[in-house]
This record gives structure tokens, C-alpha cells and sequence, in this order.
């Protein structure tokens, strides 16, 4: 029943004050699927995500979800489908994991009601989902950067969305965190064809692990579809202004993206060599 | 709905029971200072010039005329000890209120002038309109809730931002005591002690008049913050989080805002501004609750129990008799100083 919700945006501009950030832009995010949104820095990206959640309102356009206006919904009832887990959310100082992660309940619960057991399984299955169960009771602050980042997760789970949009979820994070992430969002595609949407700096762990790829460029979609078709080497000069070697991913078969820069650049015949460039 | 992979009971379980255990420390806390505050309520009711046992002092609550106590207790213990917890009750609630909502322990209406507001023009209506009674309480609520909407316009922008607010409020609070200054160097030798209740806060010549309308307010104002309890815990996690989870970020805090002001307009109008308890509950209410929920109950009930314990060290714990706001005031003000000088070590971020 998941995959049945649609997320698009129709002819959407977005403004801070007089400056415009997004101009004109349609999308549609394929349900059921991992979409990244990629672009140079200060192109829109988050923007983009941050009305699609409807924290901020478009200069004119809309934003559907299930053919709805997402500004029009009650506030609870878009938390119930859409999540989001903002760039750098606050921790309150002290909070516990299972308490942070039962703060993704907020959108089912009411004003008075009590806390159900249906609460306790959601959160439990959270943590249980993002492997955080054994630091349930300790402080979120006392956490290295990719456990925090875990729970945060575990909260947008909790919350029980069918469609969830993160923005940037492995800043931050090195390497190694920055996989475990993409692979816990990817086991949550599959196991319950949750709609992720999400905005990466890395274009190379975007064309992974993304089933559908969004280059923005100037708040305009440069490119959108299949990373094998967006990832270029025309596309990375036209969005980013650099130059690059686009091969095939031995890894993964997907694209992978070399960046040309003014040094340390061979010329293509060494490098296939072998030999260190100069 | 999403279908949940079913989780493991054992994992239920833990969040189960870790839910319980944190809800059983708060809980436990609340009982303990509900008791502390009955306990402190009781020794003011028997304490004084002429001490009355438990039993007289039942009685006349209880309604029975009893010679002398009646009198003592009833008409002058009662009203002052009534309105020291309805007081301390709504400056602590209205205080973590701001605290909660702006994710900063200096947010307090103290702290950020709307209480400076409200003396300001309290002292403005007795000094220079000759004013007295019920009209400077008047007075003193308009004016604070005039600067909790003249602050809350100025920090707008785009919504209101914690820090943006609070330091337009510490400017705000400035500038009304300059005023209340400036209006008290005018002042005959009467206005001045009249005056000066306004500026330290005191709950001398108590009576059931002046205590009603805060009761009344309490009554009004504390149901509807603690229908925002779950709103405000989720404010706690930043305006975007919260807005995803489903809180209408900007209605909850105009809610809160009106709701704490209003407690703090009618508590001060009735008392004065007594010094820093809307600022010390919340912190002291996080200590003791720890990151075990909801704190608007707690730090009503620290504020309640500052206020009684603190009218009683300022009447009988030193010669002299001092108005209670000297007394939360020599406790506020270390706690301020470290705040911020720990600030100053986190590079701001408090």
C-alpha cells in the first residue's frame, strides 16, 4: 500500500524575502523508489525539500501529494504520510534515544491521550530497524556522530511515514557511517517500499544508491531519471562548472564520477597504466 | 499505514519499560513537591508573631471561628500564603513555558522584559498619575502584555527565532527599568515605598482581593499550557523538526505566549515581579526531573515552593523583615552569572 502515494511539485517557486531560490519547477518523485537530489552548493536543494515538507510556503505552484496541496493538509495528517529529517535537528540536552525516537510519535498521539502500546512496538521497531536498541537508554548527547544520526532516523521511523524526505542525512559522518546510513535507508525502501527523497553532497553515493537522480542547477532540474543517464561528464560541467571523468562504477555498475581539478590530473593513457600522475 | 515488521517483545519491552521508569521519576518528583509545597503552605498558616498549632489552623480553614486565629489566620496568614503559591505557581509555569519554547534557560519573562514591563508601569501609575489599588494591577497587566507583543513584533521575521527574541527582550528590559528609575528619582517619600513593591516584589498587605483575579488567572491560563505540553516538548526539538512531527510551530507558541504572559501579567499585578522564581523554576524543576518529560508541572510546583519558602526566610530567618523578591533575588543572581559565564565558555550556545 505504500508505493500508492504520489509527491510531485507543479510549477513551484520558492523565495527567501526578495531573493528567488526556485523558479518554475516541476517534479515528480516515483513512488516506492530512492530519489537524491543533487546540486552545487546554495542551488535550492534543501529549499526544495523543506517546502515539499512544507515547512516553507511557495511564492506560487504547488506541492501535491496525493493530488493534494501539502499547504492545504491538516498538519497532523501530512505527518502521518511525510516525514522529515532536517539538516541539523536539536537534540534537548539530556534526552534519552527511546524518548527521542517516541518523540516520532507526536503526529499520532492526541492532546490528552495516553501513551498505547501500538507507540511502545512503533519505537521498538524503530530502534530495532536502525540497531540503536542497545543505546535506548542512554543520552543522545553522549553519542558519536553516526549512532546520533541512527537515532534521528529511528525517530523519522517511529513517526511511520510512507514517504520520507532527509536532507543531507550523512554530513558529518565519515565514510564508513556515510554507508551504513544509505544502507540502512535502502533496506527500508525494500522492506516496506517506504519513498525516500533525500539530498546528498556526494554525487557518487547519490548515483548509487539512488533509483531516480535529480541534478538541480540555479533552481532549475538540469537533469532528472536513471544516475546512469543524469551523471555525466556534461551534466557535472553544467551543474557544478567542473570537469570530470565519468567511468562505470566496477563496484556497483553504476556511474562514478572523477573530478577533474588543476592538479594531480594525468592525462588518461598514465592513469590506466598505472602510473601516478604528475 | 506502513506495515510494521513486527519487533522482537524483548525490544517492547525495554522501551516499555524504560518509558515507565522515566514517567515514575516524574511523577515521584510531583508527589514529592506537592507534598513540600502543602508542608510549607502549613508552617506559614501557623508561623508568626503568635505561633497556632496544626489544629487551630485547621480549623479556621476548615471555617470554625477560633478567637484570635481566626483573625490572624484567616484574615491576614491566609490570603498572604494563598497568593504565595498561586503566585509561585504561575511565574514558575509561565517561566518554563518561555524556557521550553525557546530552548534557552535566559528566556524567562524576567529575563527578557515583560515583568520589567509591568513594573515599569506600575510605577509609572503610582509615581506620576497618583494611581493605587486595582488600577495599577490594571496598569501592570496591559503593560505586560503591551511588551510581550511589542517584543514578539520586533523579533518577527520570517517566524520568531529564540535568540533574535531574547536579546530584543534583555534590550526591552533595559529600557523599562530606566523608565521605572528615572519615575522612582521622581518620586515623593509615600509613592517611593509604595513604588518599590513593584520593583522587588513582596507579598506584605496580601488580601483576598488582590488574590483572586491571579487565581482566577491561573485557573484560565494553566489548563491551556498544559494542553500545549505535548506541543511545546516537540518545539524542543527545533521549529523544523517539530513541524514535520505535525506541530503548527507559530499558533503553538502565540498559544503559549499568550497564556504564560497572561500568568505572569496577573501574578505580578497582584505581588510584583518577585525576582527571578519564573527565572529559577524551570532549571531547578530540570534537575531534579531530569530528561524525564514534561517539566510545566514540576516547575509550577518549584515556583510555588521558592515563593512560600522565601517569604518565610524574608519574615523571620534574619532581624530585620525582608520582602521576598530580596530573598529570590540573592538566589537568582548567581544563577544568572553562571549561566553566563558557562555561555561564554560554550562559544554562546547555551
Amino acid at each position: 500500500m505504500t508505493a500508492t502515494h504520489s509527491l510531485a511539485a507543479e510549477d513551484l517557486t520558492l523565495a527567501y524575502g526578495d531573493r528567488t531560490v526556485i523558479e518554475g519547477l516541476d517534479l515528480l518523485v516515483p513512488p516506492g523508489r530512492i530519489t537524491a537530489v543533487v546540486g552545487a552548493n546554495a542551488c535550492g536543494k534543501s529549499t526544495l525539500l523543506r517546502s515539499m515538507s512544507r515547512l516553507l510556503s511557495p511564492r506560487s505552484g504547488r506541492v501535491l501529494l496525493d493530488g493534494k496541496a501539502v499547504h492545504r493538509l491538516p498538519a497532523k495528517e501530512l505527518a502521518r504520510t511525510l516525514g522529515l529529517l532536517p539538516q541539523s535537528p536539536i537534540a534537548p540536552e539530556g534526552i534519552t534515544v527511546a524518548d527521542l525516537v517516541g518523540r516520532g510519535r507526536h503526529p499520532h498521539q492526541r492532546v490528552f491521550s495516553r501513551w498505547s502500546t501500538e507507540d511502545d512496538a512503533a519505537v521498538a521497531a524503530a530502534l530495532d530497524a536502525t540497531e540503536t536498541t542497545p543505546l535506548a537508554d542512554r543520552a543522545v548527547d553522549e553519542l558519536s556522530g553516526g549512532q546520533r544520526q541512527r537515532v534521528w532516523i529511528a525517530m523519522a521511523l517511529a513517526q511511520q511515514t510512507d514517504v520520507l524526505l532527509l536532507d543531507e542525512p550523512t554530513t558529518f559522518l565519515d565514510v564508513a557511517h556515510q554507508i551504513e546510513v544509505l544502507d540502512l535507508l535502502t533496506d527500508l525502501n525494500r522492506a516496506r517500499g517506504t519513498t525516500i527523497v533525500m539530498v546528498l553532497h556526494d554525487l557518487n553515493l547519490a548515483a548509487r544508491y539512488a533509483d531516480h537522480l535529480v541534478a538541480l542547477s540555479g533552481g532549475r532540474i538540469h537533469a532528472a531519471g536513471e544516475p546512469a543517464d543524469v551523471l555525466t561528464e556534461e551534466c557535472v560541467r553544467a551543474v557544478f562548472g567542473l570537469d570530470s571523468q565519468v567511468i562505470v562504477d566496477p563496484t556497483s555498475g553504476k556511474p562514478l564520477m572523477l573530478p577533474m581539478g588543476r592538479h594531480h590530473t594525468a592525462p588518461r593513457a598514465d592513469v590506466l597504466q598505472g602510473t601516478p600522475g604528475s | 499505514m506502513t506495515a510494521v515488521v513486527s519487533p522482537p517483545p524483548t525490544t517492547v519491552d525495554t522501551v516499555a519499560r524504560g518509558r515507565v521508569r522515566r514517567a515514575s521519576r516524574r511523577r515521584l518528583v510531583i508527589a514529592v513537591l506537592t507534598l513540600a509545597v502543602v508542608v510549607a503552605f502549613a508552617v506559614t498558616l501557623m508561623v508568626g508573631r503568635t505561633f497556632y498549632p496544626p489544629g487551630d489552623v485547621l480549623r479556621v480553614v476548615l471555617g470554625s471561628d477560633v478567637p484570635g486565629a481566626s483573625f490572624t489566620v484567616g484574615r491576614l496568614r491566609l490570603p498572604r500564603a494563598v497568593l504565595a503559591v498561586v503566585a509561585g505557581l504561575s511565574f514558575g509555569l509561565a517561566g518554563v513555558t518561555f524556557q521550553t519554547m525557546l530552548r534557552n534557560p535566559l528566556a524567562s519573562p524576567d529575563v527578557i522584559g515583560i515583568t520589567s514591563g509591568a513594573s515599569a508601569a506600575a510605577a509609572f501609575a503610582i509615581v506620576v498619575l497618583g494611581w493605587s489599588g486595582t488600577a495599577v494591577s490594571v496598569t501592570a497587566i496591559v503593560a505586560a502584555l503591551g511588551v510581550a507583543l511589542l517584543i514578539y513584533t520586533l523579533a518577527f521575521k520570517d517566524g520568531v527565532a529564540g535568540t533574535r527574541l531574547i536579546l530584543i527582550g534583555i534590550g526591552v528590559a533595559a529600557m523599562c527599568k530606566s523608565i521605572t528609575s528615572y519615575v522612582l528619582s521622581q518620586a515623593g517619600a509615600w509613592d517611593f515605598a509604595e513604588a518599590l513593591r513593584w520593583l522587588t516584589g513582596s507579598l506584605n498587605g496580601s488580601t483576598w482581593e488582590a488574590t483572586v483575579p491571579t487565581l482566577l488567572a491561573l485557573l484560565v491560563f494553566g489548563p491551556v499550557l498544559l494542553g500545549q505540553t505535548r506541543n511545546l516538548s516537540a518545539l524542543q526539538l527545533g521549529d523544523d523538526t517539530s513541524s514535520a512531527l505535525g506541530v503548527r510551530v507559530e499558533r503553538t507558541r502565540v498559544i503559549a505566549i499568550v497564556a504564560a504572559v497572561g500568568l505572569i501579567a496577573f501574578a505580578t499585578a497582584a505581588c510584583g515581579p518577585i525576582a527571578f522564581v519564573s527565572f529559577l523554576a524551570g532549571p531547578i524543576a530540570a534537575r531534579l526531573v531530569g530528561p524525564n518529560g514534561s517539566l510545566l508541572v514540576p516547575a509550577a510546583l518549584v515556583g510555588a515552593l521558592l515563593v512560600l519558602v522565601a517569604d518565610l526566610c524574608g519574615q523571620y530567618a534574619f532581624g530585620t523583615r525582608y520582602p521576598v523578591g530580596v530573598i529570590t533575588g540573592v538566589l537568582g543572581a548567581p544563577y544568572l552569572i553562571y549561566l553566563i559565564v558557562r555561555s561564554n565558555r560554550t562559544g554562546g550556545s547555551l
